[in-house]
């Protein structure tokens, strides 16, 4: 009966060295050590939100209701633009990074500052195309086409409002404390949830706008 | 312009292990993207191939573009967090394409398997 003991780890033993089913003491882990990590998790189920978004969109894009489709209603030109926007944001924010890694407070700020202009064009762009097609008629409720595209590009809109949100405060932070270690994880997960933003419209522009037209 | 350089000499904080980005990665991510975006636009708005064509060609584009921008932006490397950030991605994108494509496949099927027997033209 007596087995070969497999040598134990001192964390899992108690005070009379009997083994334990869990460590004793929380191991030690650096503060911060796996916030990008959680951040990632954090964006991969954001992704499947959107997922779920696309999902609908694919299913009742194509119920027009009797209304126009998006033929009429989208203008490339405008879609263009927008996607040149968050484009340059993406860039402009890498540079922040680039700027930050360096320790260079005012450059990174500048840049954090530009990257929030062309996030703003992004937004305004988005709200001015919403209007128009209010004012057309092509309501949410008008149809289930338009209830998933507003839902859909809503959605991203939202997300890029408190990416704006979000940079800002931590312009704040850094104007504040400084490129202290804190506030470096936070621009790197900022920088995540950015370009990430940007992933999505790809597949925005592309499903929605794109194949819209093509219809 | 490097970024290793400067962390690795100052201190050996945790949080600035996890950093990957250069300035070369940010130009070419930013260069292939722009011509990425730009051909499947010039694509639709000219009209200059058949719609078909033109579909499957924006939906590669688009997959290609995905992939710069995670590699040249998000720094998604097969080794980062010690490999947790690419298992993570992988599920999500198996859940994605089970979510999306079962939705659609199903939902073609309830569409053609049950055409209204009536005619509802009217109720709209």
């Amino acid at each position: 009966m007596s087995a070969v003991q497999a040598p134990i780890n001192p964390d899992y033993v108690d005070a009379e060295g009997k083994p334990l089913w869990h460590p004793v003491s929380e191991p030690h882990h650096p503060e911060g050590s796996s916030t990008m990590l959680g951040f990632w998790m954090y964006l991969m189920s954001d992704c499947l939100i959107f997922a779920m978004l696309f999902a609908v969109y694919a299913v009742i894009g194509g119920n027009y209701a009797g209304a126009v489709g998006p033929h009429h209603l989208f203008d490339l030109n405008l879609i263009a633009v927008n996607t040149a926007m968050l484009l340059f944001s993406s860039i402009t924010y890498g540079f922040a990074m680039l700027a930050m890694m360096k320790g260079k407070i005012t450059q990174t700020l500048v840049w954090l500052g530009v990257t929030g202009l062309f996030g703003l064009a992004f937004l305004g762009i988005e709200l001015y195309e919403f209007n128009h097609l209010i004012h057309l008629g092509a309501t949410p409720q008008r149809s289930g086409f338009l209830s998933a595209f507003f839902l859909l590009v809503g959605t991203h809109g939202l997300h890029v409002t408190f990416g704006i949100i979000w940079l800002v405060t931590l312009m704040v932070q850094v104007k504040m404390k400084g490129l202290i270690p804190a506030n470096k994880r936070r621009l790197m997960c900022l920088s995540m949830f950015w370009h990430f933003l940007d992933v999505i419209w790809i597949g925005v522009f592309t499903f929605v706008y794109l194949m819209g037209m093509l219809r | 312009m490097s970024g290793h350089d400067t962390h690795n000499h100052h201190d050996d904080h945790h949080d600035e292990v996890g950093y990957h980005g250069s300035y070369r990665d940010y130009l070419i991510g930013f260069i292939a993207s722009v011509i990425l975006t730009a051909i499947p636009f010039a694509l639709v708005m000219t009209g200059v191939l058949p719609v078909q064509t033109t579909a499957i060609l924006i939906v590669a584009f688009a997959m290609v573009q995905m992939v710069v921008h995670m590699i040249y932006f998000l720094h998604l490397h097969p080794k980062s967090e010690g490999g947790w950030n690419m298992l993570a991605f992988i599920f999500t994108i198996v859940v994605v394409v089970i979510a999306v494509a079962g939705s659609v496949w199903v939902m073609w099927h309830l569409n053609t398997n049950m055409m209204p027997v009536h005619n509802m033209t009217g109720m709209g």
